[in-house]
């Protein structure tokens, strides 16, 4: 093993499993013809793979900032290019995240997809192993091939079973993202030849000349930048989130905006430190620009998904603006609000979902009103919603609360200017929540919440109000790992 | 044993000449099928074969036995795909033709001396000049398009044997061992250049790259979709060989030849995946998708060193099953014999839910998105230019990836989400499916497991 990867504990290789479970799940599937079957065999895989997934976190040693549960293997030794999985604080979260979300998505697509069941499922636990897979990388064409394989089966949710302009939004979608990720191989390539070597911790703090470190962060940020979205590089971004089914929102709010922010943290910081201490005040003003004009344009949406959609764009802005101040109270925060956007705004689509299938709009104007006569559900989406602007007692209060404060320690205007973002955000969300509960006066027979729908909403409604009660368990799990990496960023900034 | 695979090739061809004296069709399909299982079985045994025979001129290595064993699986699928008994006339004379032209190739991976060169190159384009009118369905376009390769053809060769011409008053000796001996003093000289690039000429031609690409979507668009299938690539592959044999010629002093390779290499990709963003009929597209691959393939032959060729049969040996798929899902979607429209694949996905996949996996891979081994041997083929210090050309290759998704991606759109004009379920027979799940499994295969063929190939370089 090599000294940044500590041994696996267990007696089985637990990472692996973890990303190939759902993949056995999907060759299951294949054979399977029953549609009910189909969905059976998706969600118990989900539920499995999220066990799993648990096993790992309760397993997870906080006190060290190395990646553990290592496997490696060789894969393709005339490149040098290794099977190597582990995992630390900054992505052990992300893993159970994408465990989590995942069955969450099977449940909420049980009737809402009646044509194809047996591709969309293969298509969201692909989707899982995937991303999993990126999560868990520690070479970068492993990570590579994960990261594009994703691709496919986030085009086809989109391109199969998405709404009106689906042609548009999943060929956009697809373009943008293959456009940021080339690149992304180029700087791969150029890290090989500098090291010899695909493995990412040994690319970490090696000392590359500035002039290398200046356009291997271009490369990179362009992949990330478009991933997270970050403005001026998120116009794919509400056209996917509108058209996709609500699982495909669910997973690309959830899960695929993270992958940038990840990125950003995994890459960016570590491998070139210097050209990002340089880029970062180009970093902060986009990530507030973000912000703000996020907040102002979700003040003119008319459609929920598309709203929610740009509250993501704002939402992405304070995890970058984290990142980029380089104080351990920003990356923490950061790692923060990436979980609680993953929770929240996954569970605001969910709620969009849950409407949409009993008024088939999508339309503020058409789902207005609703607080007399559907109470559960009204109840969760308030949650959310209180939650999506930083309600203190809630998650995301927590995590914003990190990064503002990081954001003053390091320039009063930024703090300022995120400050108003802040604000707006609640000014957006609280007109959306006013609307959607006392919007319309007439009265409409919808049923309420059923217990299916209940059970996918509650987890993540008990995680919103526990990071935002007693968030320190969460914290502690990244801690060692977040501090490390400031640590080390310290030394070379001084 | 050194010369039993075109010994065999030799006799499979002469028989189906003798064959054209029965009546039978299916009896002749069925026989070729067999034959040419038969033969894929003895060039694999023979791949071990080694020696050199005519004073040197015909050489077996280790490089032309991987070569033949490529051509030979080529060969065995396009045979095996060939199914449509009435899209072609005169069905044993045209595997004859097949068959000589896949001896010519075989022929044209062992020699290392011009005249044999030019002789195999000459037997194997001739034998396609016949084959491209033979299409049942008469139109005007597959005659134009046999008149048309015919030409170019011609053209081709004669600009190769005038570099010869100057290779051989170079160095006195047709034998490429005395010219790689002799040319390194010329090559900082235009005329040692000249001279290599206007012999590899013919080789540019065969692999459909710019400039000599002007034959392909006519070509591809008016022959029969089994003969397009042949051209588009067990010629490649032959070509690919001759090129690295060719322009590791110049390893000791690549600057002018390698500046060459770069600009026809970024202008080949861009050109072709600019227009095929344009095209309408399926077989133009993959046309202009060919003309954009020869181009990445020569990013491969820049570092001019056992890597950067590894890379090269890596990635050729991809795009023959990759494109061999692709031309599986038009023979079996066209099966009136017309030309396959990208409107004619919506509502594949319901049709025939196999054939969309094998479609996909195809397009995706020839896209070069992962895990298929289209990226994996593009990936090679980036790490061998970059690392050889051509960064301009693998930006252009990256972004010319981008452009070339959007007609890539339109293949597998149109097929999942349009709703078919004709809805009726599309049945495919026992062995189409296998076929089908061999392509795609051999895709698979090759994007995640490339390590066991790229060290054999490592070797053969």
């Amino acid at each position: 093993m090599p000294p940044y990867l500590t041994m696996n504990p267990l007696g089985f290789p637990i990472l692996s499993a973890v990303i190939f479970l759902p993949l056995a799940g999907a060759l299951l599937i294949l054979l399977l013809r029953d549609e009910n079957r189909i969905r059976i065999t998706a969600l118990a895989t989900g539920i499995l793979t999220l066990v799993v997934s648990l096993v790992l976190f309760f397993s997870f040693d906080p006190g060290t900032p190395l990646f553990q549960f290592g496997e490696r293997l060789s894969w393709i030794p005339a490149y040098n290019i290794e099977y190597v999985l582990g995992v630390d604080g900054i992505s052990i979260m992300l893993i159970v995240l994408t465990a989590l979300i995942a069955p969450l998505c099977v449940l909420c697509s049980w009737k809402a997809i009646a044509a194809r069941v047996k591709e969309f499922m293969i298509c969201i636990l692909l989707m899982e192993t995937a991303m999993i897979g990126v999560f868990c990388s520690l070479d970068f064409i492993l990570f590579y091939i994960f990261w594009e394989a994703m691709l496919i089966p986030m085009y086809l949710l989109i391109a199969v079973w998405g709404g009106p302009q689906k042609d548009y939004a999943s060929l956009k979608f697809f373009i943008y993202t293959l456009f940021g990720s080339v690149f992304l191989l180029v700087a791969i390539i150029a890290l090989y030849l500098a090291n010899g070597t695909f493995s990412i911790p040994a690319a970490m703090f090696r000392g590359y000349g500035f002039h290398f470190q200046f356009w291997v962060f271009l490369a990179f940020s362009i992949a990330f930048a478009i991933k997270v979205p970050m403005f001026p590089f998120h116009t794919w971004l509400p056209a996917a989130h509108t058209e996709a089914p609500t699982a495909g929102s669910v997973f690309l709010a959830s899960i695929l905006l993270k992958m940038g922010t990840y990125g950003f943290m995994r890459f960016c910081l570590p491998i070139v430190p210097q050209a990002s201490f340089y880029f970062a005040p180009f970093m902060v003003v986009l990530s507030i620009i973000a912000i703000i004009y996020g907040g102002f344009v979700c003040l003119a949406q008319t459609d929920m998904k598309k709203l929610i959609a740009y509250s993501s764009v704002a939402h992405m802005g304070f995890v970058t603006l984290g990142i980029f101040t380089f104080t351990l109270y920003g990356f923490t925060g950061a790692m923060l609000q990436m979980l609680n956007h993953g929770v929240t705004t996954g569970a605001l689509f969910l709620m969009v979902g849950i409407i949409y299938e009993r008024t088939h709009s999508r339309q503020i104007f058409d789902n207005a009103g609703l607080g007399k006569f559907l109470p559960a559900y009204v109840g969760f989406f308030g949650l959310f919603a209180v939650s999506s602007f930083a309600f203190p007692g809630t998650n995301s209060f927590v995590g914003e609360l990190y990064v503002l404060i990081s954001a003053f320690a390091k320039s009063k205007p930024a703090g300022f200017f995120a400050v108003i973002g802040a604000v707006v955000a609640a000014a957006y969300m609280l007109r959306l929540l006013k609307q959607i509960v006392w919007g319309r006066e007439d009265r409409r027979d919808f049923k309420d919440l059923d217990i299916r729908e209940f059970i996918y909403l509650a987890p993540l409604a008990v995680f919103v109000l526990w990071v935002g009660l007693f968030p320190r368990p969460f914290i502690r799990i990244m801690e060692n790992t977040l501090v490390h990496l400031h640590a080390q960023l310290d030394k070379i900034a001084h | 044993m050194t010369l039993l695979p075109e010994l065999y090739m030799l006799l499979f061809a002469v028989s189906f000449l003798f064959l054209s004296l029965g009546r039978k069709k299916a009896a002749v399909i069925a026989a070729a099928k067999a034959l040419v299982l038969l033969g894929f079985a003895l060039t694999l045994a023979c791949s071990g074969a080694r020696g050199e025979l005519f004073s040197g001129a015909y050489r077996v290595d280790f490089f032309s036995q991987v070569f033949k064993v490529l051509l030979s699986a080529g060969f065995t699928l396009v045979v095996f795909m060939f199914e449509k008994e009435d899209e072609v006339e005169n069905i044993p004379e045209y595997f004859m033709f097949l068959g000589f032209s896949t001896l010519g190739l075989m022929i044209l991976v062992s020699s290392v001396e011009l005249i044999s060169i030019v002789v195999s190159l000459e037997i194997s384009s001739f034998s396609l000049y016949a084959v491209v009118p033979l299409r049942r369905a008469q139109t005007r376009t597959q005659l134009e398009a046999a008149m048309k390769y015919l030409f170019f053809g011609a053209v081709a060769t004669g600009i190769m044997l005038y570099g010869m011409g100057y290779l051989y008053g170079m160095a006195q000796s047709t034998y490429l061992a005395d010219v790689a001996a002799k040319l390194p003093q010329f090559l900082a000289q235009p005329l040692g250049v000249l001279a290599l690039v206007f012999t590899l000429t013919a080789f540019f031609f065969k692999l459909s790259l710019f400039p000599m690409h002007f034959w392909a979507p006519d070509i591809y668009e008016g022959a029969s979709d089994a003969t397009t299938t042949f051209i588009a690539t067990i010629p490649k592959l032959a070509a690919a060989a001759l090129l690295i044999r060719l322009a590791m010629l110049a390893s000791s002093n690549p600057g002018q030849l390698a500046a060459i390779i770069v600009v026809l290499a970024a202008l080949s990709m861009t050109l072709g995946n600019l227009v095929g963003l344009v095209q309408k009929d399926v077989k133009r597209l993959l046309a202009y998708s060919g003309i954009a691959h020869a181009g990445y393939l020569m990013m491969g032959l820049l570092a001019l060193d056992g890597e950067g060729n590894a890379a090269v049969v890596y990635y050729i040996a991809v795009y023959l099953f990759m494109n061999l798929a692709c031309f599986y899902v038009v023979m079996l979607l066209s099966r009136g014999g017309e030309n396959l429209t990208i409107n004619g694949l919506s509502g594949l996905s319901r049709r025939s839910p196999l054939l969309a996949l094998t479609l996909a996996v195809a397009a995706f891979s020839l896209a070069g998105i992962p895990p298929t081994g289209g990226f994996t041997g593009k990936f090679f083929l980036f790490v061998s230019a970059f690392e050889a210090g051509y960064l301009a050309i693998v930006i252009i290759a990256a972004v010319n990836t981008v452009i070339s998704i959007f007609y890539y991606l339109n293949l597998v759109r149109v097929s999942y989400s349009r709703e078919a004009a004709d809805p009726g379920p599309l049945r495919l027979a026992f062995h189409e499916k296998v076929l089908c799940y061999l392509f795609n499994a051999v895709i698979l295969f090759m994007g995640l497991m490339p390590y066991g063929l790229l060290d054999l190939f490592r070797r053969a370089v």
